[in-house]
């Protein structure tokens, strides 16, 4: 005990000059390669981006470049195509969202208690969130074809569909094959991070309450629930920006269509850019899209604060 | 009695429902197999049975052999594998920073990393590439994983913190007393110790990198250059007709993910909760 003293004495009195700014600037020495990578692929080009927004950049017109004000914006406002997709926005996010919530849950739920072979289980149930986006979006996309797929089969025999087709070129089914499909591949991320939140509930809270009496169904409500309810809010709130974002599947299978059925703004975005080479214009979505993402993440860290404080 | 009968009812009900769960996650990735192997002759008349009569390794054997998808498949390891390595000696360093240092800019630094996570990447796809073409890293794996790199490296500072915040500071500090500069400290007591966590990260953001689509899709335009998601996708728009082959190649997209998730899978519940639910 008497020792330790001694040895910080010494530690201290070896400090130099030199020595204390090599201790000052250590830390910047850890994070420089992370935050010059993040500048200069991630912050540069999002503030080239948002200049894009008020040029005229397209790809293939040599001549474009020019500087046109507002004039992507006037476009946007009468662009039916983008309204269309917000509306595609949303109906995605909040649909995915809820599926994915409500499937996670009880997955996780099914998953806390120890049971014979739950190690087995667990990987095969989590499994599909290791298969990579593409490969699921097209995976669905082929279950959904009548002709190798057994979907349309299966719901014309239970009279869901009236004959067997395939539901991503019917323009009022469409939606559905990307949310199946996202629904499927989103479970195990939110059953993962409720597992988590539920194994660290404390057990003899649980014992306590049956003890005195509480039922299953009492004991979820009253100790899960709020348990839960930090890591709910905050998983949920962070998925609902990070699926708005989320164009992959939408791009392999549908790609929009059809008759932009399916377009939500992050794929209308990445539709005028890769096919349209229209780096303007999409640039301009894009900043409606991040403005309306930041105002809701505004929203997000208010709610966080007001739980801390809790 | 009742609550024996209760019990049992109840166990009939979780056992059901993860009979459920199991078969939703698996039917799709069985189906894929079951078509990859179903000889073009069988696909049609026998669409919905559950197994071919008579199953062939045909399509593989095509896809191997006369495709370009081994080509693909090595692209994709480079720049996964890659990109994997290089994000988790960053991530490490910045992670171990944020564990065990207090220093100005902390919070921003946090605040720039999770506004990384929220907004919309594909709104950078079109500056990225206007800013790589002049740069020759366009059509290049070596872009990609410039790319990838920056992209994986937040999420991946945030996983490897919670690893090193697991790590009692009395090490590192008592090698330090003992005369090691910290980086040494670091480097041969600390991360040793980590190495689940840095297999776990190496995992993700293989995982990761190997699904990406869109920057892939933008900045690589010549076939020889190309990643599996991009080479399958093109093949199923060319060749829409030959389920078997493309069914064939989608199975092989899947083995490598498939061997990094069983790796990772026990570190799946602490490590995605702290990467995730952190911010």
């Amino acid at each position: 005990m008497t020792t330790v003293p001694l040895y910080e004495e010494s530690a201290h009195r070896k400090h130099t000059p030199w020595r204390r700014i090599m201790l000052a600037v250590e830390p910047y020495i850890y994070i420089a390669p992370s935050v010059l990578l993040i500048t200069m692929i991630m912050l540069v080009p999002l503030v080239i981006g948002l200049s894009y927004a008020f040029r005229d950049i397209q790809l293939i017109n040599p001549f474009s470049g020019g500087f046109i004000g507002l004039e992507h914006f006037r476009t946007l406002w009468t662009d039916a195509a983008f309204w269309h997709s917000m509306k595609n926005t949303l109906v995605w996010t909040f649909a995915s969202v809820v599926l994915q919530f409500a499937f996670g849950l009880v997955l996780a739920l099914l998953l806390n208690n120890p049971f014979p072979g739950r190690g087995i289980v667990q990987a095969l149930v989590f499994l599909p969130w290791a298969v990579p986006t593409f490969l699921s979006g097209l995976n669905w996309a082929w279950l959904f074809n009548p002709v190798v797929g057994p979907l349309p089969h299966w719901m014309a025999a239970l009279g869901i569909l009236s004959a067997p087709e395939n539901i991503l070129s019917d323009p009022s089914l469409a939606m559905w094959g990307p949310i199946a499909a996202n629904v499927w591949w989103g479970i195990p991320f939110f059953a993962i991070t409720l597992l988590a939140a539920l194994q660290s509930i404390p057990q003899d809270i649980y014992e306590a309450a049956s003890i005195d009496g509480a039922g299953p169904w009492r004991r979820f409500t009253d100790i899960t629930l709020p348990f839960l309810a930090p890591t709910i809010a905050i998983t949920v709130l962070l998925r609902t920006v990070w699926i708005a974002n989320f164009a992959d599947l939408i791009i392999v299978m549908t790609n929009g269509g059809p008759a932009d059925q399916t377009q939500i703004v992050s794929s209308y975005i990445f539709t005028q850019a890769f096919r349209r080479l229209d780096f303007g214009y999409a640039s301009a979505v894009a900043m409606v899209l991040l403005i309306l993402l930041l105002a809701y993440s505004f929203v997000i860290i208010l709610l966080r604060q007001a739980m801390l404080k809790r | 009695m009742k609550s024996s009968a209760y019990s049992r009812s109840y166990r009939f009900l979780h056992y059901g429902l993860l009979a459920f769960y199991v078969i939703f996650a698996l039917f799709p990735l069985y189906w894929l197999l079951k078509v990859s192997v179903t000889p073009n002759d069988l696909l049609y008349s026998e669409g919905i049975r559950l197994w071919p009569s008579r199953p062939s390794l045909a399509h593989y054997t095509f896809v191997l052999a006369h495709s370009d998808f081994p080509l693909f498949f090595k692209n994709s390891v480079i720049v996964s594998g890659s990109t994997a390595v290089l994000v988790t000696l960053v991530a490490a360093l910045s992670g171990y920073a944020m564990s065990r240092f207090d220093f100005r800019g902390k919070m921003w630094l946090v605040g720039l990393m999770l506004v990384t996570q929220m907004f919309p990447l594909v709104m950078l796809v079109a500056p990225i590439f206007k800013l790589f073409s002049p740069l020759g890293l366009t059509n290049s794996l070596t872009g990609l994983v410039i790319v990838y790199t920056a992209f994986n490296v937040p999420f991946a500072t945030f996983l490897m913190q919670s690893f090193f915040d697991g790590i009692p500071k009395d090490l590192e500090e008592a090698a330090m007393i003992d005369g090691a500069s910290r980086f040494r400290a670091f480097q041969q007591i600390i991360l040793p110790l980590t190495l689940p966590g840095v297999a776990a990260t190496l995992g993700f953001v293989f995982t990761a990198a190997w699904s990406e689509l869109l920057f892939a899709l933008m900045l690589v335009s010549k076939a020889g250059a190309s990643t599996f998601p991009v080479g399958l996708l093109s093949f199923v728009s060319k060749f829409s007709v030959d389920f078997g082959q493309m069914m064939a190649a989608g199975v092989l997209a899947l083995i490598p993910a498939c061997l990094f998730f069983l790796l990772i899978q026990r570190y799946l519940v602490q490590g995605l909760t702290a990467g995730a639910v952190k911010g």
